[in-house]
C-alpha cells in the first residue's frame, strides 16, 4: 500500500509537470530552450541532492542540516578565491578545501547527531539554522584580504554575494560543451555528477558501504554483529557533509556567485523534497531515485518561472515553488514515514 | 531541573550584558520590554499545551497567526471598522482556528513521534498557500469590495495594510503613567488574565488529561482515554490561542503587514518559552512569563550593543536570530538526547 501511495506522488508531480509543459506551449514559450534549462539544474543541484543520500542509507533521516555542510563549501570557496585561484585548477583547489572544512564540520555534526538517533531531522534543522547564523559572524568579521570579496567601504566584512567572472565562474557549464542544434549539452558538469554518483554507488558496494546500509536497516542486528554503529553513522554523516559542500561548490560556479550569510539558510529544503519525490523512503534509498527526483523537481521548478511570469505574475512563481515544496515534504511525512514506527 | 534554572540565568546575565554595552536607558528598555510582552505573550502561552500533551514544540502557531490575519482582512475588506469590526475578525478568525486546528490534530496523529518536524512544514506551507490566496485570489474569486487595499494592477492585497481604526482600542484603557514608564494596565491584566486562565485550564479535567497523554500515550489509553481525540483537542486550543494572540500583536501595532507579519512567530514563541527555563517536555505559565521578558530584553538591546561594541549593527541582528535558533537547538539537543533511553 505504502509502495503505490509514493507512486501516487510522483504521478501527481508528473502530471503537474506535463500541465506545465502544455501550459508552457499555450504561452508560447521554447520548449528546448527549457529542457535544457532543467538539465542545467539537475546538474547544479543534483550533488547537494545526492548528499543526502549516505545520512538516509544510514538511518539518520534527510539531513535538514545541510547548511552545515554548505558552510564548509561556501569556506572553501572564500579561502579558495582569496588565494586568487582560477580557472578549472581554481575550482579544484576550492573543492579540496571545501572537502577539507567539510570533513571537519561533519565530524562536530555527527558527534551531535549520534546523540540523537531517531530525531535527527528536527534537530538539524535548526543546528543548520544556528550554523548559518554563526558563521554570519564569521562572514562579517573574517580576516580575508582579496578586495574583490570585501565591502568597497571600509574594507571589512565579506559581501552578501561573491562574483566569481574572474575566478572559477562556470568552469563546469563551460567544459566541453556540445551543441546538437538548439540543444546544449554541458558535458563537463554533466560528467563530474555522474561521476560523483558513481563513485556513491562504487563507495557503496564496499565494506563501510555496506555496513551503512545495514545500520540504516537494522541497528540492532548491528549490534548483535558487532559493528560500531556510532563510527559507522559518524562516517555516512561526514560524507553527507562533504558531498553537500561540493554540492555548493558546483552550484555557485554555476549560479555566477558565492551567496554568503543568510542565503544557504533555506536549502536544505527543495533537495530534501527532491530525493522524496524520486521515491525514497528513508533507508535504501538508490542513486537512481536521486536522479530521477532532480530531474523531476528541477524540471518543474524551471517551468514554473516562465509560465508563472507569462500567465499570472512574477512574484507568484516563488510561493508556488514554496507550496510545491513544503507539499512534497508533508506528504512524505504523513504517507512515507509511517514505515519507521513499524 | 538543574537544567531549567540555569538557562534563564545565563539569558538573564547576557541581557544585563548586552543592556550594559548597549548604553540604552533601563527605563526605555522595559517600557519597550512590557510592549513586547503584551504583543507577544498570548502567542507564547499558545505553545503550552501541545508541550504538555507531548507533542514538543508547536510550530504551527504560525497557521494561528495567519487565522488573525484572515479575520483582520476579512473586516477590512467588508469595511467594517471599530469595536465591532475587532469582534467580527475575533469570530472569523477563531472559527477559521478551529477548524485547521482540527486538522493540524488529525495530521499529528498519522505522524506521532515526528509532531515536531511536520508542524514546522505545515507553517511553512500554510505560509505559502496563504501568500498565495490573497496575492492571486483577492480581485478574481474574492470580491475587491474595499478597493483601497487592492494593488494597482487590480489582483492581489497590497503588502501593508492600515488597521488604524482597530489600533489602540484596548491599550488606552486604564493608561499609567510612573515617571518615564507608561503602563496600559488594561492590557497587562488582559494578558495576566489569559496566563491564569491558562494555569486553571492545566488543571482542569481536561489539562490532567493532557498531561497524562503527555507522560506516556499507552497508558493513557489503558487508562480508558481517547488518546487521539485529546491531541486534537490539545491543537485545536494551541491554534485557538495563538490566533487571539495574534490579534493582540496587530491590533497593538496597528498596522498589518499582509505576507510577513506571521512569519517567524514560531520560532520566537518557542525561543522565548525555552529561554524561561521550559523544556520540550514540560512548559509553565511562569517559564512563559520570565521567557518573554528575558528573551525580548535581549532582542532590544542587541543591536546597539553590537553597534557599540564592535562598531556594526548588523552583528547585533545576527546575534538576535543565532540565539532564536540556537535556543532551540540546544533545547532539541537537551531534551532529546535525555530522552532516547525511554525511547529504545
Amino acid at each position: 500500500m505504502i509502495k503505490g501511495k509514493q507512486h501516487t506522488a510522483q504521478l501527481i508531480i508528473l502530471f503537474f509537470l506535463v500541465l506545465m509543459i502544455i501550459l508552457a506551449w499555450y504561452a508560447g514559450l521554447s520548449t528546448s530552450r527549457l529542457i535544457n534549462d532543467s538539465l542545467i539544474r539537475v546538474f547544479m543541484n543534483g550533488v547537494l541532492v545526492l548528499s543526502l543520500l549516505p545520512m538516509l542509507n544510514a538511518g539518520a533521516g534527510i539531513n535538514y542540516g545541510l547548511p552545515v555542510g554548505i558552510q564548509a563549501g561556501l569556506l572553501g570557496m572564500c579561502t579558495a578565491v582569496n588565494f586568487g585561484c582560477q580557472g578549472l585548477l581554481g575550482f579544484t583547489a576550492a573543492l579540496l578545501l571545501s572537502a577539507f572544512f567539510a570533513v571537519l564540520f561533519g565530524y562536530v555534526y555527527a558527534l551531535i547527531l549520534n546523540h540523537l538517533k531517531g530525531r535527527e531531522e528536527i534537530a538539524g534543522i535548526f543546528i543548520g539554522f544556528s550554523t548559518v547564523y554563526l558563521m554570519c559572524f564569521f562572514w562579517a568579521t573574517a580576516p580575508y584580504s582579496n578586495p574583490a570579496m570585501l565591502w568597497p567601504i571600509g574594507g571589512q566584512g565579506l559581501r552578501l554575494t561573491i562574483g566569481l567572472q574572474d575566478y572559477f565562474f562556470k568552469v563546469l557549464n563551460h567544459l566541453w560543451v556540445i551543441n546538437i542544434g538548439h540543444f546544449i549539452l554541458p558535458l563537463g558538469m554533466g560528467l563530474f555528477f555522474v561521476c560523483l554518483c558513481f563513485l556513491t554507488y562504487l563507495f557503496f558496494k564496499t565494506k563501510l558501504g555496506t555496513a551503512i546500509n545495514a545500520v540504516g536497516e537494522n541497528p540492532a542486528f548491528c549490534k548483535l554483529s558487532g559493528i560500531n554503529i556510532d563510527r559507522t553513522r559518524t562516517m555516512a554523516i561526514i560524507l553527507s557533509t562533504v558531498l553537500a559542500a561540493l554540492g555548493i561548490c558546483v552550484y555557485a560556479q554555476s549560479f555566477g556567485f558565492i551567496e554568503l550569510y543568510e542565503a544557504p539558510l533555506m536549502m536544505a529544503f527543495p533537495a530534501a523534497s527532491a530525493i522524496l519525490i524520486g521515491g525514497s523512503k528513508g533507508a535504501s534509498t538508490s542513486i537512481l531515485q536521486v536522479i530521477l527526483g532532480t530531474f523531476l523537481f528541477q524540471s518543474v521548478y524551471v517551468y514554473t518561472g516562465p509560465v508563472a511570469n507569462t500567465l499570472l505574475m512574477p512574484e507568484v512563481s516563488e510561493i508556488v515553488r514554496v507550496i510545491m515544496v513544503n507539499g512534497i515534504i508533508l506528504y512524505a511525512l504523513i504517507y512515507a514515514g509511517r514505515r519507521e514506527q513499524a | 531541573m538543574k537544567n531549567n534554572r540555569l538557562v534563564p540565568i545565563f539569558f538573564l546575565l547576557l541581557s544585563a550584558f548586552s543592556l550594559y554595552f548597549s548604553g540604552m536607558g533601563s527605563g526605555f528598555v522595559l517600557n519597550e520590554v512590557l510592549t513586547r510582552f503584551i504583543r507577544n505573550g498570548v502567542l507564547v502561552l499558545a505553545m503550552l499545551v501541545p508541550i504538555a500533551a507531548g507533542m514538543g514544540i508547536n510550530f504551527a502557531v504560525t497557521i494561528g497567526a495567519i487565522c488573525a490575519q484572515i479575520g483582520f482582512l476579512s473586516v477590512i475588506i467588508l469595511q467594517k471598522p471599530g469595536l465591532t469590526g475587532l469582534f467580527l475578525a475575533m469570530l472569523i478568525s477563531v472559527l477559521i482556528a478551529a477548524g485547521l486546528g482540527y486538522m493540524i490534530g488529525k495530521v499529528l496523529n498519522r505522524v506521532k513521534g515526528r509532531e515536531m518536524i511536520t508542524t514546522f512544514i505545515m507553517g511553512f506551507l500554510a505560509d505559502g498557500i496563504y501568500q498565495f490566496i490573497f496575492l492571486t485570489g483577492y480581485g478574481t474569486v474574492i470580491k475587491p469590495l474595499n478597493k483601497e487595499i487592492l494593488l494597482s494592477r487590480g489582483v492581489g492585497i497590497r503588502n501593508m495594510v492600515d488597521l488604524v481604526s482597530y489600533r489602540n482600542l484596548m491599550d488606552e484603557i486604564w493608561r499609567l503613567q510612573i515617571g518615564s514608564i507608561e503602563l496600559p494596565i488594561f492590557m497587562i491584566l488582559l494578558i495576566l488574565f489569559f496566563c491564569l486562565a491558562m494555569t486553571y485550564l492545566m488543571n482542569t479535567r481536561l489539562g490532567q488529561h493532557f498531561k497524562i497523554v503527555g507522560e506516556d500515550m499507552e497508558k493513557a489509553a489503558a487508562l480508558g482515554l481517547d488518546v487521539d481525540r485529546i491531541r486534537i483537542q490539545a491543537m485545536i486550543i494551541s491554534t485557538v490561542i495563538a490566533c487571539l494572540g495574534q490579534l493582540i500583536f496587530l491590533q497593538n501595532m496597528g498596522m498589518l503587514n499582509v505576507y510577513t507579519a506571521h512569519q517567524n512567530s514560531d520560532i520566537f514563541s518557542a525561543a522565548a518559552l525555552l529561554a524561561g527555563g521550559a523544556t520540550i517536555k514540560q512548559a509553565r505559565v511562569r517559564n512563559a512569563i520570565l521567557g518573554i521578558f528575558l528573551f525580548h530584553s535581549l532582542f532590544i538591546v542587541s543591536p546597539q550593543a553590537g553597534q557599540n561594541l564592535f562598531g556594526n549593527p548588523a552583528l547585533g541582528e545576527y546575534f538576535r536570530s543565532c540565539i532564536a535558533y540556537g535556543t532551540i537547538a540546544l533545547a532539541l539537543i537537551f531534551n532529546l538526547r535525555s530522552g532516547r533511553f525511554g525511547k529504545q
